[in-house]
C-alpha cells in the first residue's frame, strides 16, 4: 500500500543574475521598474537578467510502506529540494504528492536549538519543534539524556557544550521520535564517528520495524547497508529508480569518469607559454573490479605529458594531491634533469589502499632549476574514490586523510585458565 | 495507522486542515513564547530591571520636555506624568508586538528552512515578550497612581477589551510587514521609522483634545491607535481623560479588516517563505 505517491512533482527558482545572493530589496524593485519605465519599454527585457532555474521537473514516484529509500545523486540534482518539499517545507511548482502517516524529517541535528537555553529547556523546544507533544517528550526524557550522555550537564546553556555533545543531544531528540514516514538528510556528514555509528544504528531499528524511510547521502555504502530501494536523481529529474544495487553501480558509472583525463593535440591552443606547453595528463586507474569504479583498493597512475620550448633545461615536476576541500594530503616531486626540446613525459603511481574515500585534485607543476615554476597546472584532474570495506559491519565515515593496510595484528597471548 | 493522518501537498496548497493544525501545534506556541522570554532575561545583564528602566527613563524625558518645556497641558484633573505613562503603555506594547511580529519570520529563518509547522506560529509566538514587558510597565503605572494619589477608575473592566484591540491591530499590521520583509530586506530599516513617526501620530505625549476642531482631525481619528490609546486611558483614569466612543467603532473595523487582509496575504505566502531566505 503505497505511503507516498508524488505526481507530477516540479519547483522552479528564479535565478537572478544580477543580484546572486538573498532576496531582492525594494530598492532594487523600485530602480528596476523605473528604469523600464523611462527606456520606454514594457516589454520584460528589464528583467532579462532573470532565469528560470528547474530544481525538480516532472518527478514521478509511489513509496509503499516499510520501503526504505535511498535517494543518490550529485550536488544539485535535487534531492535536497524533494526532501524539502516532502517535508512541507516549500511547495512545489507544480504537482502533488499525498502523503499517509505521521512523517518526521530530519534536515540536521538540534534544529531550533537556542545557545542561551540549557539543555533540559532545548529538549523541550526541539522535541516540540519536531512535532513531539509534551507527554511524549517527558516520557522519553530519560532516555534522550541517557542516549546523548549530558546528565552532568542538563543545566547549562547549550552555548557552553561542546560541539559533540550538542550534536549528539540533537540527534538523542530526533531519535526518540516516533514517525510512521521518517526522511533523514546528509545528518551523516557531522559530528564524530561515535555519533555516526549511533545514528546508522538507530535509522537501521526503523527500517526494520517496518516503518517507511527515506535517506539522503553521500555515503554509498550506507544507502547500500540500509535501503532496498533508490532513487537516482540528475539535473532536477529522477532519472532512475529500482533496487539499490542497480541503481548504485548506474551512478558510479556515470560519475567516475569525469575529469580523469585532459589532451591537447595542438601546440598552439594548448594551456602554457612560450617555455612549455601542456600536452596531456590523464589518470589511469587499476580496476579491481567489474563495475569499473575507482575504489579505496584501486592502485592508479597520472600519466603527464608536455612540450618542452626550451633549449637545454634543468626540468622537473612536482605534483599536489589536494582534498576537494583544499587540504593538501601530500607533494611529490621527481628528480631534476636536463632536457632537450621537444616531448617530455613524467609517471607517478599511487598505490591502492593508500588514500581514504573521498574526492581528490591534483595540480601539476614544472619546474626549472629545482626553484622556477615554469607553468602550474591547477585543478588538473578531479575523481573520486568510492568507499569499499570487507567484513566490516559499521558503515559510518571512515575517518582520516589516507586509509593505509599496514601491518597490525591482534592475538591472544594466553587462556584464562578456569578453575 | 498509516490513513488516520493523510496530508496533500501541492503549489498553493493551503489545506483546510490548516487552523485545525494550528490548534495541534498550541504546545509549540506556548514553548516558542516561554523560548523568546526566558531568552530575553537571561542575556542581559540587569534582566527584569531593564522592562522596569526603559519606561520610566522615557517617562521621565517626555514629561521633562512636553510638559515642563513645551508646556503641553494634560487633560483637566489628570496628573501629567500619569497620561503619558498610560500613553505609553500601550504604545509600547503595539510597538513592541508589532516590531516583533514584523521580525519573527526573519529571526526564525533556521527554524523555516528546516522544519514545517504553521508559520503563524512564529508571529503568534513573538508576542508573548512585548505581553509581559506590558504587564511590568502596567505595574509601574499603578504604582505611580499610588504616588499621585489618583483613584484608578472602575472603566478598568474595559481594559481588556483595548488590550485585545491593540493585539489584534499589531497582529494585522505585523504579518503584512513579517511577509514584506522576508521578500525586501530594507523593510526591516523602514519599520523603526514607522514606529518612531508613529509614537508622535499617537496621542502618547499630549491628549486627543489637541487635535479637535482642527482640518486634520478627521485623518487624525483614522489611526486605529487614537481610539485605542484614549479607550486605554479612560480605563484607568475615568472620565476626566478624553476618550470618544465613536472612535472605537472606526478602530474596531478597521483593525478588524487589516486583521483579515493581513492573513490572507500571510498564508498566500508562507508555503514559499524559505524560498527567500
Amino acid at each position: 500500500m503505497p505511503v507516498i505517491v508524488a505526481e507530477n512533482i516540479s519547483k522552479k527558482y528564479i535565478i537572478d543574475h544580477q543580484r546572486k545572493t538573498g532576496s531582492p530589496s525594494l530598492r532594487d524593485i523600485v530602480t528596476d521598474t523605473l528604469d523600464k519605465w523611462f527606456s520606454g519599454k514594457r516589454d520584460d527585457s528589464g528583467f532579462a537578467e532573470k532565469e528560470e532555474f528547474w530544481a525538480l521537473r516532472d518527478v514521478n514516484f509511489s513509496i509503499d510502506q516499510g520501503d526504505r529509500i535511498g535517494i543518490v545523486g550529485h550536488n544539485g540534482a535535487g534531492k535536497s529540494t524533494l526532501l524539502k518539499i516532502l517535508s512541507r517545507i516549500t511547495e512545489p511548482t507544480t504537482g502533488q504528492i499525498k502523503i499517509n502517516g505521521r512523517i518526521a524529517s530530519l534536515l540536521e541535528v538540534g534544529t531550533g536549538f537556542h545557545p542561551e537555553l540549557t539543555g533540559r529547556e532545548n529538549i523541550f523546544l526541539n522535541g516540540a519543534i519536531l512535532g513531539m507533544s509534551k507527554s511524549e517528550i517527558r516520557q522519553s526524557f530519560d532516555a534522550i539524556v541517557d542516549f546523548a550522555g549530558v546528565e552532568k550537564f542538563l543545566d547549562t546553556p547549550v552555548k557552553r557544550y561542546s560541539s559533540g555533545m550538542y550534536v549528539r543531544l540533537g540527534f538523542a531528540i530526533a531519535a526518540h521520535l516516533n514517525p510512521e514516514i521518517l526522511i533523514v538528510d546528509e545528518v551523516l556528514a557531522v559530528g564524530d564517528t561515535e555519533f555516526q555509528k549511533k545514528c546508522l544504528g538507530k535509522m537501521r531499528d526503523v527500517s526494520e520495524s517496518g516503518r517507511t524511510l527515506l535517506f539522503v547521502s553521500h555515503n554509498l555504502t550506507a544507502i547500500q547497508a540500509l535501503c532496498n530501494k533508490s532513487f537516482y536523481f540528475e539535473k532536477g529529474r529522477l532519472i532512475d529508480q529500482g533496487e539499490t544495487t542497480h541503481i548504485i553501480t548506474n551512478y558510479l558509472s556515470k560519475v567516475s569518469h569525469k575529469m580523469l583525463e585532459k589532451h591537447w593535440d595542438n601546440i598552439e591552443s594548448a594551456p602554457g607559454n612560450d617555455q612549455v606547453r601542456i600536452k596531456s595528463f590523464r589518470l589511469i586507474p587499476e580496476y579491481q573490479d567489474d563495475l569499473h569504479h575507482i575504489d579505496v583498493r584501486t592502485p592508479v597512475s597520472f600519466e603527464f605529458e608536455f612540450w618542452n620550448l626550451i633549449e637545454e633545461a634543468n626540468l622537473n615536476l612536482s605534483m599536489h594531491l589536494y582534498t576537494f576541500t583544499g587540504e593538501c594530503i601530500f607533494n611529490v616531486g621527481t628528480q631534476s634533469e636536463s632536457f632537450a626540446k621537444g616531448l617530455v613525459s613524467g609517471k607517478c603511481e599511487l598505490p591502492g589502499n593508500f588514500l581514504n574515500d573521498g574526492s581528490y585534485v591534483v595540480s601539476m607543476m614544472i619546474v626549472k632549476d629545482t626553484s622556477t615554476v615554469l607553468y602550474n597546472m591547477e585543478e588538473a584532474l578531479v575523481f573520486d574514490i568510492e568507499d569499499y570495506r570487507e567484513n566490516v559491519t559499521w558503515y559510518g565515515k571512515w575517518p582520516g586523510y589516507i586509509r593505509p593496510q599496514l601491518n597490525f595484528s591482534i592475538r591472544q597471548i594466553e587462556h584464562a585458565v578456569n578453575d | 495507522m498509516a490513513g488516520q493522518h493523510t496530508i496533500t501537498i501541492k503549489a498553493g496548497g493551503s489545506e483546510k486542515d490548516y487552523w485545525k493544525d494550528l490548534w495541534l501545534n498550541r504546545q509549540l506556541l506556548w514553548i516558542l513564547s516561554k523560548r523568546d522570554i526566558s531568552v530575553r532575561y537571561k542575556q542581559t545583564l540587569l534582566g527584569v530591571a531593564w522592562s522596569v528602566l526603559r519606561p520610566l527613563a522615557t517617562m521621565i524625558v517626555m514629561v521633562f520636555v512636553f510638559s515642563y518645556l513645551a508646556k503641553i497641558k494634560s487633560d483637566p484633573g489628570i496628573p501629567y506624568p500619569l497620561m503619558v505613562l498610560s500613553g505609553l503603555t500601550i504604545w509600547t506594547f503595539f510597538s513592541n508586538t508589532f516590531t516583533q511580529i514584523s521580525n519573527s519570520i526573519l529571526i526564525n529563518s533556521n527554524l523555516v528552512s528546516k522544519v514545517y509547522f504553521p508559520r503563524l506560529l512564529m508571529p503568534l509566538s513573538s508576542i508573548a515578550v512585548g505581553f509581559v514587558d506590558f504587564l511590568i510597565t502596567f505595574g509601574i503605572f499603578l504604582l505611580l497612581t499610588l504616588f499621585f494619589k489618583h483613584p484608578i477608575s472602575w472603566h478598568i473592566v474595559f481594559l481588556p477589551c483595548f488590550i485585545l484591540l491593540t493585539f489584534i491591530t499589531s497582529l494585522g499590521f505585523g504579518l503584512f510587514f513579517a511577509v514584506l520583509n522576508v521578500r525586501f530586506r530594507d523593510i526591516g530599516q523602514l519599520i523603526p521609522f514607522l514606529v518612531q513617526v508613529g509614537m508622535y501620530a499617537c496621542p502618547v505625549a499630549y491628549s486627543s483634545t489637541l487635535a479637535q476642531g482642527t482640518w486634520f482631525e478627521k485623518y487624525y481619528n483614522l489611526n486605529p491607535l487614537v481610539g485605542i490609546i484614549d479607550g486605554f486611558r479612560w480605563c484607568l483614569l475615568g472620565d476626566q481623560a478624553y476618550f470618544n466612543p465613536q472612535s472605537l467603532y472606526s478602530t474596531a473595523v478597521l483593525s478588524i479588516i487589516i486583521l483579515i487582509l493581513s492573513l490572507i496575504y500571510f498564508r498566500r505566502k508562507e508555503n514559499t517563505f524559505v524560498d527567500h531566505i
